[in-house]
């Protein structure tokens, strides 16, 4: 029933690159010139302190924020793909209505009913279908956010922090759904917070301190070896200042 | 005396007094026909306000504002000035009819229900804007899903506005001119029957006057307490 597709790529184009992405705000330079080639497919996992602006960065690949510099997905401007993305935010925004018609709200033209009720039942959400949205807990609220975020199709997935209040269960609902649209060729980019998560999904990961890129490294190396000495400290548990 | 009045106005009230009834009817029909007319211009203005950007938006919001704060008999009097035989719209005739009393409650009310709109839907936009612009909702087809999704919050500013209409006697007195069997509602009844000591027939409409006010204010709590309820606000 839910059939992810996946986005049309080619070898010598990276799947997401960045050329000096630079994020002003209030006069505050919060992304401070990032430089990306990520040629891997499947999920690239952000990771950082709080605060390092990992959601800005999400937020800018999606066209939320008035970034300067350059995004593009397998050799497309941002514009060409912003149709074929979906995110789910990391406070799930959620309409004043039934989890049902959340769903319907989002969905795109063609989409079933059956396909509604598929995806509910993948969240564990199928019976809570007919409750207002805003009841449910912050879990299913964010499990609702990303069955939402799914039946749009995307072939760009953004997540911010999509399990952080989930409990172990419904982090494995959730990180089958994700791989299941990572396998299919859909590409996936992750904030997270979870290192046991990231070693499961991740095949690369990139690393964000204040602002800027310090490390870009398969999910391997970076939890083998770290680089740079900030992203060896979170690693560490320590915290960044 | 006071007691004998009181037992006055509840046999007016029972017995369905025609005068008294005429009275009311008329009240509620005018107060109706401005809180409609308001909220077709109120919820859009509302809307448009809290979630477009235009060039004199700031003046829009002024002048509500100011149309919020001024005292009714100052509104009375400049529709007075505007229907009065050398006024302006002298020609349409219009002053000390029901007409004249819906047009100044419309300009009574509109800028209440706006700007209690206004507040309402510039929220539900701050929260709603960037998951609109993630699914590429376009601004048309997001003004009808903030007006349902705010639909307990402006229900509550259009009882708010009828209350308002309702109840008001400067405006009303200045343009319709408590005409009996023609423009006289139940305020300014209440004032002139007071005033010529018929204290059974103001007494009356006050009571018939403080139960639709409470009967409103029901509704308020009514709606307000179901919204929470489904979680709905
Ligand atoms: N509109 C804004 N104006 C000024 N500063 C902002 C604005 N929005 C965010 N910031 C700042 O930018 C920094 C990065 O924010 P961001 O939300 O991207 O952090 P994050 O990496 O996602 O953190 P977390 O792990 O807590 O979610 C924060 O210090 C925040 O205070
Ligand atoms: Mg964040």
């Amino acid at each position: 029933m839910f059939n992810p597709q996946p986005l049309a790529t080619n070898l010598n184009e990276p799947v997401l690159a960045v050329r000096s992405l630079r994020l002003l705000l209030n006069g505050q330079e919060l992304l401070r010139g990032l430089e990306l080639n990520c040629y891997e497919s499947g999920v690239t996992l952000v990771m950082g302190a709080n605060g390092a602006g990992k959601s800005l960065f999400l937020r800018s690949l999606h066209g939320l924020l008035p970034a300067e510099g350059e995004i593009e997905f397998a050799g497309r401007s941002l514009q060409q793909t912003r149709s074929e993305q979906a995110m789910v935010f990391q406070k799930p925004t959620l309409l004043r209505r039934t989890v049902e018609q959340n769903m319907l709200f989002a969905a795109p033209e063609g989409a079933t009913a059956a396909q509604i009720e598929a995806l509910l039942s993948e969240v564990h959400l199928y019976e809570k279908a007919k409750q207002p949205a805003r009841r449910l807990s912050g879990g299913e609220q964010q499990r609702l956010a990303l069955a939402r975020a799914l039946l749009t199709q995307p072939k760009i997935l953004l997540l911010d922090e999509p399990t952080a209040s989930l409990d172990p269960g419904s982090v494995l609902i959730i990180e089958r759904l994700i791989q299941q649209a990572a396998d299919a060729g859909v590409k996936v980019i992750f904030v997270s917070h979870d290192i046991g998560q990231a070693k499961r999904l991740a095949s690369d990961v990139v690393f964000l301190h204040q602002g800027k890129i310090t490390e870009h490294t398969s999910a391997q190396n970076f939890f083998h070896q770290p680089v740079s000495r900030e992203a060896q400290a979170y690693l560490a548990g320590e915290l960044l200042i | 005396m006071l007691i004998d009045s009181f037992f006055e106005a509840m046999t007016l009230i029972g017995s369905a007094d025609p005068d008294l009834y005429e009275i009311m009817l008329l009240s509620i029909e005018v107060s109706l026909t401005a809180l409609t007319v308001s909220v077709l211009l109120a919820l859009p203005l509302g809307t448009l306000l809290a979630i477009s950007q235009f060039p004199g938006k700031r003046i829009v919001i002024t002048c509500l504002n100011s149309l919020m704060a001024m005292p009714p008999v100052v509104i009375g009097l400049l529709v007075y000035l505007m229907l009065s035989r050398s006024g302006p719209l002298g020609v349409l005739g219009l002053l000390y009819t029901p007409t004249a009393m819906v047009i100044a409650q419309i300009l009574l009310i509109t800028p209440i229900i706006a700007s209690l709109a206004h507040q309402t839907m510039e929220d539900l936009h701050l929260e709603y804007s960037e998951l609109f612009q993630s699914l590429r909702v376009t601004k048309i087809r997001a003004v009808p899903v903030y007006l349902w999704d705010a639909r307990y919050s402006l229900v509550t500013a259009v009882l708010a506005g009828f209350g308002r209409a309702v109840s008001e006697v400067g405006a009303v007195i200045i343009v319709g001119g408590n005409i009996d069997h023609l423009t006289r509602v139940m305020t300014t009844a209440i004032a002139l029957e007071t005033a010529k000591g018929e204290l059974a027939m103001a007494l009356a409409l006050g009571m018939i006057l403080v139960a639709m006010a409470l009967l409103v204010n029901a509704a308020v709590m009514f709606v307000r307490t179901f919204a929470q309820r489904n979680a709905y606000v």
